[in-house]
């Protein structure tokens, strides 16, 4: 499945203008904490956090993740879009909070890996 | 056979707008010399680690970097509080970050731990009050570390 599908299904809104979303999502990988996301996510995943500062775009570039989904609506810091634009990380949000999001990822048939 | 090359990143404390510019400068050197990726993202999770240590606990440091055709080497060395006790910091879920560093969902003491999973050699020196010198090592010649 790709990210322009999980956004489409998922209502997603998407934050990072002129990113490629064709991009393939191998699985989901869940996490606030950062350190965790570095050591147990897999490359191509796509992250679900409620983490908006500028560093998550660092860890999702250096995983090689597909993008990543705040959850809650919660609103990126403009720093975070312009550095996620740069380093070419689709950040998305989603109003649902993470456990009925993940639920809709899974329905889709992602999981983790 | 492609010549070893080495370089050095400098690393400012509590500069988080900057930080993991380093681990990504890296990262980009190791794909231009066509590094596997399963090797360049175990290189990418122990120099991130180190390089947000630096950050979080150091007011400053530099992380080197050598590349032969067998291994990656990378040392990270700060200038900083140092630590009492690395047994202790090597503990799973061990930390002393502040809260502010926590809620950033830095802090969870899992970094020392994710550089000695990633890497194939790795050790640790400090010295309270002066600062702390870590070394990592991860092998080209065989990716046999399962975990990227």
């Amino acid at each position: 499945m790709n990210l322009q599908e999980i956004v489409n299904r998922l209502s997603l809104e998407v934050k990072t203008p002129g990113l490629d979303l064709t991009r393939e999502v191998t699985g989901g990988y869940v996490s606030d904490l950062l350190s965790d996301v570095m050591g147990n996510s897999s490359g191509g995943n796509i992250w679900i956090t409620l983490q908006i500062h500028l560093n998550i775009v660092a860890v999702a570039s250096l995983k090689g993740l597909a993008g990543i989904i705040l959850v809650n609506n919660r609103r990126p810091d403009e720093d975070t879009l312009k550095r996620a634009v740069a380093e070419n990380i689709p950040v998305m949000t989603s109003a649902l909070p993470t456990f009925e999001l993940v639920g809709r990822l899974y329905a889709l048939g992602l999981r983790c890996r | 056979m492609i010549n070893a090359e080495e370089g050095v990143f400098f690393l400012t404390g509590k500069d988080f707008t900057n930080a993991g510019a380093a681990s990504s400068s890296l990262k980009g050197v190791l794909e231009k010399r066509g590094v596997p990726q399963d090797i360049i993202r175990r290189t990418a999770i122990a120099a991130f680690e180190a390089e947000m240590n630096v950050i979080i606990y150091a007011v400053a440091g530099m992380m080197k970097y050598r590349i032969s055709n067998t291994e990656i080497s990378v040392t990270i060395q700060d200038m900083g509080q140092g630590i009492p006790n690395i047994d202790l910091a090597m503990t799973e879920g061990y930390s002393t970050a502040p809260d502010y560093i926590r809620e950033m969902g830095f802090g969870s003491g899992m970094g020392l731990p994710n550089i000695k999973k990633s890497t194939d050699h790795f050790v640790i020196n400090s010295m309270v009050g002066e600062g702390t010198t870590l070394e990592f090592t991860i092998r080209l010649a065989n990716g046999d570390k399962e975990r990227a």
